[in-house]
């Protein structure tokens, strides 16, 4: 039995033939807390993905732009400031206007009711503080390839 | 009052040789006998919903013990936009205080004799246009303006580096801060100007050695743009205090708050030519890390906040802000608003911390920390002034512009976050310790839609009252004065409050002279 070469590369890595994830990551609104977003940026990009970071204050409109231009997998937005059952819904209707079917993660302080209603509302993952490397990367993928 | 230990043993105001707190270059302490003869201040940040429920909580604060108030205005407030803006959807008193006109402002200090308190407002992009709200409410309640105390965080170029709320361009921003400088030295002796900010550099991802050192080159940059404007060092320096970060590392903190007075001291006096010694003093203000807390097992956070606390008081704070434990989670609820207050009275009051000015001053460990904190200070001092050929100013303006500070605290704030991921760096709750999170959530504050609501019919109301043509007048006086680089535009701003035109509309007028900034984005 020939010996594996390599250990996997479990949630974190793309596959061999698998082109990598196209993530893009906003700071939708006012909300300036960009710790978060840049960190997850990172951790995203050394986990073999493309991010294509925003930067802050976008629009949905900016967002679903860059969407559309960047061919995106998956879009990341990041909110501190509590508009986040405002801004959560507002994203997913102007995708669903421009007929784009893209999962939306959520990170920032978001309290679990609040959680559970953009879940329903159709947030595809939510990513609280604590959250560690692995569980974002692989959340980010789980949404992507679970399509 | 007696000063003894709990067994009766009795203690002098402090131990050690010269130079005792209260000398030069006072990285004992700024005053003597510190906290003997005054306690810090208690200052708890509070703002969220409308002006009235903020005025509540602030009365609350005041009934459980506070001694000073502080606002947190809403993100729209902050960024200078009105309510009804499409920018503020979502987010109107959410996380702090909604503010548009005069009639809000009235009605957050409805009650509370500003001539007695001192307030502290946090913010900067539109802080002149507040501020001018504030004199025209004590005014209106007939407080003269020279009896205002407190502090107005005014402090821009940690927006550009940190928190990112800026409105304007660095330059004619920075003219506007001159401006309340100006303003206030001449006109509200009681009032602190700037309060030059570290905190949110800290939270942002920094280092401690980052945060004193950015803090206090922005310090040095506020010193060297109000003497270009011909103010007296002695005069508008006694006016400028600090605020910094308390986190989890108990003795880089300490160092860190006892490098700050030794550096601010020495570069007051040595380089910008201070002689009164009041201008070489740095007071500040302290809150404790709120990105040290954890959102799993929240209640853990109280024993955080109280190290913290603790390190601050030791560390000679002029005044302290304790972080509820459940701000990982949602706003401060009442509860642990009022718990927080309550760990800084025992720090205060039963520890005996209080007792004995720095009373950890010689200690080989502390003292050697203080100096390593000033040794790495130096080194980003020395580069800044590199970067600005001899003028800090200078180098702050292009550190902004090349992203030199936003690329130094991201490539901090991710080398922690792979340390904690590592297991490197032990955060109890998270990586460690983690078992026991029952998952019952604490009773989150919530912000219920209706404030949005009820915000805009007043926002409208006023709108409605007040005469267009008293609010366009002002409005072009405030753009003209942006325009005249010699006017001062802080009457003109009042004049406008005084018409109720909106703070977007003050805003606008301002930024269709100084134009906007947009930041180059940075991973």
């Amino acid at each position: 039995m020939p010996e594996a070469a390599e250990p996997p590369l479990g949630d974190a890595g793309p596959g061999p033939d698998e082109p990598p994830i196209r993530a893009v990551l906003a700071k939708l609104g006012l909300d300036g807390h960009d710790r978060g977003i840049k960190v997850v940026a990172r951790m995203l990009r050394d986990a073999g993905m493309e991010v294509i970071y925003l930067g802050l204050r976008q629009t949905t409109d900016s967002i679903v732009a860059a969407v559309e231009q960047e061919d995106a997998d998956v879009i990341g937005l990041s909110m501190h400031n509590a508009g986040h059952l405002t801004l959560g819904p507002a994203m997913l209707a102007a995708l669903g206007e421009a007929g784009l079917d893209v999962p939306v993660v959520v990170g920032g302080i978001v309290p679990e009711p609040d959680r559970l209603e953009l879940e329903r509302a159709g947030v595809a993952a939510v990513l609280g503080p604590g959250a560690s490397t692995e569980e974002v990367v692989a959340t980010v993928r789980g949404v992507v390839l679970g399509r | 009052m007696a000063f003894e230990t709990m067994s009766g043993v009795p203690v002098d105001p402090v131990y050690g040789g010269p130079p005792y707190p209260g000398q030069y270059p006072f990285t004992r302490g700024i005053y003597e006998s510190m906290y003997r003869s005054r306690l810090w201040t208690m200052r708890l940040f509070a703002g969220f919903g409308t002006a009235e429920d903020t005025n509540a909580r602030f009365k609350e604060l005041m009934r459980a013990g506070g001694t000073g108030l502080s606002t947190a205005f809403d993100m729209p407030t902050l960024m200078g936009r009105d309510s009804d803006s499409p920018w503020a959807l979502g987010e109107v008193g959410r996380a702090g205080v909604a503010v548009d006109t005069l009639a809000d402002m009235e009605d957050l200090f409805a009650g509370i004799d500003l001539a007695k308190v001192s307030t502290s407002m946090t913010i900067n992009g539109p802080a002149a246009i507040l501020l001018a709200m504030y004199v025209a409410v004590a005014e209106g309640g007939g407080a003269a303006r020279r009896d205002l105390a407190g502090t107005i965080q005014n402090d821009i170029l940690k927006e550009y580096q940190a928190q990112k709320e800026y409105i304007y361009p660095p330059r004619p921003s920075m003219r506007l801060v001159t401006d309340v400088v100006r303003f206030t030295t001449a006109e509200m002796p009681r009032w602190h100007p700037v309060s030059i900010s570290g905190y949110h550099i800290r939270e942002a991802g920094s280092t401690a050695a980052q945060e004193l050192a950015f803090t206090l080159a922005n310090g040095f940059a506020y010193v060297e743009a109000a003497l270009a404007a011909g103010e007296d060092i002695d005069s508008f320096g006694r006016r400028l205090s600090f605020f910094f970060n308390s986190h989890i590392d108990f003795f880089e903190e300490i160092g860190k708050f006892r490098a700050a007075r030794r550096i601010w001291a020495r570069w007051m006096k040595q380089r910008y030519g201070a002689t009164d010694e009041r201008a070489m003093m740095c007071r500040f203000h302290t809150q404790t890390a709120g990105v040290s807390l954890t959102a799993s097992q929240p209640e853990i956070n109280i024993v955080r906040v109280a190290t913290q606390a603790l390190a601050a008081a030791l560390g000679g704070t002029q005044s302290l802000h304790t972080d509820a434990y459940d701000e990982a989670l949602a706003l401060p609820s009442a509860k642990a608003a009022r718990i927080a207050l309550r760990t800084q009275q025992i720090v205060a009051h039963e520890t005996g911390v209080a007792n004995v000015a720095d009373p950890l001053g010689g200690s080989p460990y502390v003292e050697w920390m203080t100096d390593e904190m000033e040794r790495r200070a130096e080194e980003v001092f020395a580069r800044l002034d590199e970067m600005g050929r001899g003028s800090i100013l200078e180098g702050v303006y292009a550190g902004i512009e090349n992203g030199y500070f936003v690329g130094e605290i991201a490539d901090a704030a991710y080398r922690f976050e792979r340390e904690v991921n590592a297991g490197r760096r032990v955060v109890v709750g998270v990586n460690r310790f983690a078992d026991g999170d029952d998952d019952t959530a604490p009773n989150l504050l919530r912000i219920e839609q209706d404030t949005e609501d009820y915000q805009l019919k007043r926002l409208d109301a006023v709108k409605r009252s007040r005469s267009s043509e008293q609010v366009d007048a002002a409005l072009a006086r405030v753009a003209g004065a942006a325009a005249d680089g010699n006017a001062n535009l802080m009457p003109e701003i009042i004049d406008a409050v005084r018409a109720y035109a909106t703070e977007e509309e003050i805003s606008g007028a301002m930024a269709s002279v100084f134009g906007t900034y947009t930041e180059k984005v940075i991973v």
